[in-house]
C-alpha cells in the first residue's frame, strides 16, 4: 500500500468527521473520496495533508507514520477547492513558489516553470495575474503549481466543483490524462458519483464519517454491500457510461 | 484589483465575489426622487458647516487674531514645542506597538481556530467601549504609590504614572483596536486556504505572511495605522489623569490647550490648537490618499 490510514478517528467540537476510516491504495493508483456534503471526505483528505490532525488511528505514507511529520515533508501536492492561487503573484510565480521556498536554483526554476507552463498548454500565459484566467485555466494553474515540487502524491480537493457544467467533462478527461501521463498517485474528493465513475479507478464511497465501501466503479455499482450504496450509486448510469466508452 | 479584465463565460458562471458586489453598488441609471435626495445633501452640508468646518474657521481665526507675530512666538515656546515632542513620541510607539499587537491578534483570530477566540475579540475591543477617564484610573490604581505595583516599581527605580511612560502606555492603551479592527474583516474574508497552500510547499511563517499576508492587507494596515495615529495625538481624557500636567515633561499638545485656555492665554491656546488641526488636515489627506490607492 502507498497511502494508509488505520482507524483514524477525528472530532470537531463534538461532530465525529471520521469514524475508524482505514482505507489503503496502491502506487500510481487514482482514487476517488465521494459521499454527500457533510459525509466527511475533505477531512480526510485534510488529515492526509497535514493541515488537519487525526484524534487517534495512524496515517502511512510509503510504510512510514506521518501522524507527526508537517505537512510539507509529507511530499504531496495539494489543489485547494477553490484554487488558492496566490492572488498577487503571476501565474508563473505561482508555479515558481514551491520551488522558490526550497531554493532551487534560477536556472532550475525556470526550466520547470517552463516545463509544466507546456504541460497544461499555457505557455503565453505566464505573466497573467489569477484574476486574469477563466475557471478551467485557474484549476491547470492550481495543478501545475501542485505538481511542482515533484510530489509522490496528489490530492485534491473537490477539483471541479468551481467550473460551470459545459467545461467540466472536457477537464475531467483532461485531469485523468495528465494524472495517468505523470503517473502520480492521487487522491479527490468528489460528491458527484458520475465524476468519481468516469474518473477514478477506485472509489472509496463515504457516508456520515464512516467507509461504507470500497471498489472499482464497477464493483460499487454492481455489489453494493449497504443499502446506503446501493441508493448513492446508480447501476443505470454505470451501464449508460460504460456504452459512452 | 488594478485593471479592468474582460470577463470570460467560466468567470461570469462562477462569479468571483467582487464583480458582483461592484454591480449592487454600481449607481442606478435614473435617480428616482431628486427632491430628497438634494434634501438630504442639504441637511448634511448645513450639519457639517455648523459642526465642523465652523469651528475650524474659529480656531484659525482666533490663533490669528492678535497678529502672526504673537501666533508664532506661542508655537515656537519652550513648553509647546515640547508638548509636540512628547505627542509626537508618544503617538510614534502607539502606532508601533499597536500595529505589531494588531497584526498578530488579527492573524491570530481569523486564521486559527480555538476555543475562547470570541471572547479574545471581545476583550480587544474593551479600550472602545471604556471611557479614557476611566482608563486613566486604571493604569494610577495600578501603577501608582498606592496602586497594586506600586512598591515593587518604587523598589526598582521605574516611575510610571506622572511620567512620559505612563503618557505613553496610556495612549497606547486607548488606541488598541484600530488596526485589529481595519485588518480583521479584511483577514477573515481571505479565507487561509492560500497560506495553506503556501505551508504546503513549505513555507515558512515569515515567507507566507510577506508574500501573501502583506500583500493582501497593506492598504487596510495603513489605514489602521493612520486612524491610530490621528486618535493618538488627540487623546486627552486618559492621558490627562495620568499625567500630571508637569509643564515642559508630561504635557501634551492637548493638555497643553487646555492649561493655556484655563489661564486664560487663549490666543495662545488657539494658536497651539491650530498645530493640533494642521495634523489633522495631514492625516486626513494621508487617508484619503490611502482610500483613493486602495480603490
Amino acid at each position: 500500500m502507498y497511502v494508509e490510514m488505520r482507524h483514524v478517528n477525528k472530532t470537531f467540537d463534538g461532530f465525529h468527521a471520521s469514524r475508524d476510516v482505514s482505507f489503503g491504495i496502491e502506487k500510481g493508483h487514482l482514487a476517488a473520496l465521494l459521499g454527500p456534503s457533510g459525509s466527511g471526505k475533505t477531512t480526510i483528505l485534510r488529515m492526509l495533508a497535514g493541515l488537519d490532525r487525526p484524534d487517534f488511528g495512524d496515517i502511512l505514507i510509503q510504510g512510514i507514520r506521518v501522524n507527526d511529520l508537517k505537512g510539507s515533508k509529507r511530499g504531496i501536492g495539494f489543489v485547494f477547492q477553490n484554487y488558492a492561487l496566490f492572488r498577487y503573484m503571476t501565474v508563473a510565480d505561482n508555479i515558481a513558489f514551491g520551488l522558490k521556498v526550497q531554493k532551487k536554483s534560477k536556472a532550475e526554476i525556470t526550466a520547470k516553470v517552463e516545463e509544466l507552463l507546456e504541460l497544461i498548454s499555457m505557455k503565453n500565459l505566464g505573466k497573467r495575474y489569477p484574476h486574469q484566467l477563466s475557471g478551467g485555466q485557474r484549476q491547470r494553474v492550481a495543478f501545475a503549481r501542485a505538481l511542482a515540487p515533484n510530489p509522490q502524491l496528489l490530492l485534491l480537493d473537490e477539483p471541479f466543483a468551481a467550473i460551470d457544467a459545459k467545461v467540466r467533462r472536457e477537464l475531467r478527461t483532461w485531469l485523468r490524462e495528465m494524472i495517468s501521463r505523470v503517473g502520480i498517485t492521487s487522491i479527490f474528493v468528489t460528491h458527484d458519483q458520475e465524476e468519481a465513475m468516469e474518473v477514478a479507478n477506485e472509489i472509496i464511497l463515504m457516508n456520515e464519517g464512516r467507509i461504507e465501501q470500497i471498489g472499482t466503479p464497477e464493483e460499487i455499482c454492481r455489489n453494493p454491500k449497504t443499502e446506503f450504496v446501493a441508493g448513492f450509486m446508480d447501476a443505470r448510469r454505470f451501464e449508460a457510461l460504460q456504452a459512452i466508452k | 484589483m488594478a485593471k479592468k479584465i474582460p470577463r470570460s463565460y467560466e468567470q461570469d458562471i462562477v462569479g468571483d465575489g467582487i464583480y458582483s458586489i461592484r454591480k449592487v453598488l454600481e449607481p442606478p441609471q435614473e435617480s428616482p426622487n431628486h427632491g430628497l435626495k438634494y434634501a438630504l445633501i442639504g441637511v448634511s452640508a448645513l450639519f457639517l458647516f455648523f459642526m465642523l468646518i465652523l469651528p475650524l474657521i474659529v480656531v484659525v481665526w482666533n490663533a490669528l487674531r492678535e497678529g502672526f507675530h504673537v501666533y508664532r512666538e506661542a508655537i515656537l515656546d519652550e513648553y509647546t514645542m515640547k508638548a509636540f515632542l512628547l505627542t509626537l513620541a508618544a503617538t510614534l510607539c502607539a502606532v508601533t506597538v499597536n500595529t505589531i499587537f494588531g497584526i498578530f491578534a488579527a492573524c491570530l483570530l481569523s486564521k486559527f481556530y480555538f476555543r475562547g477566540r470570541q471572547l479574545l475579540a471581545t476583550l480587544i475591543d474593551i479600550p472602545f467601549s471604556i471611557s479614557p477617564v476611566i482608563a486613566g484610573l486604571l493604569f494610577i490604581l495600578t501603577f501608582g504609590n498606592v496602586g497594586w505595583m506600586g512598591e515593587f516599581l518604587k523598589e526598582n527605580g521605574i516611575k510610571i504614572v506622572f511620567a512620559v511612560p505612563g503618557v505613553i502606555l496610556a495612549t497606547i492603551f486607548v488606541t488598541l483596536p484600530f488596526v485589529f479592527r481595519e485588518l480583521f474583516p479584511v483577514l477573515s474574508a481571505q479565507g487561509k486556504d492560500e497560506e495553506e497552500a503556501a505551508a504546503l510547499m513549505g513555507a515558512g511563517c515569515f515567507t507566507i505572511f510577506r508574500r501573501i499576508t502583506l500583500p493582501h492587507i497593506k492598504w487596510a494596515l495603513l489605514y489602521g495605522m493612520i486612524l491610530c495615529a490621528a486618535r493618538a495625538m488627540g487623546e486627552f481624557g486618559a492621558v490627562s489623569v495620568i499625567s500630571g500636567h508637569l509643564r515642559g515633561k508630561t504635557n501634551t499638545l492637548p493638555l497643553h490647550v487646555e492649561i493655556l485656555y484655563n489661564e486664560f492665554h487663549t490666543t495662545q491656546a488657539f494658536a497651539v490648537s491650530s498645530l493640533l488641526v494642521l495634523l489633522a488636515v495631514l492625516i486626513l489627506i494621508a487617508r484619503n490618499l490611502v482610500e483613493w490607492k486602495r480603490k
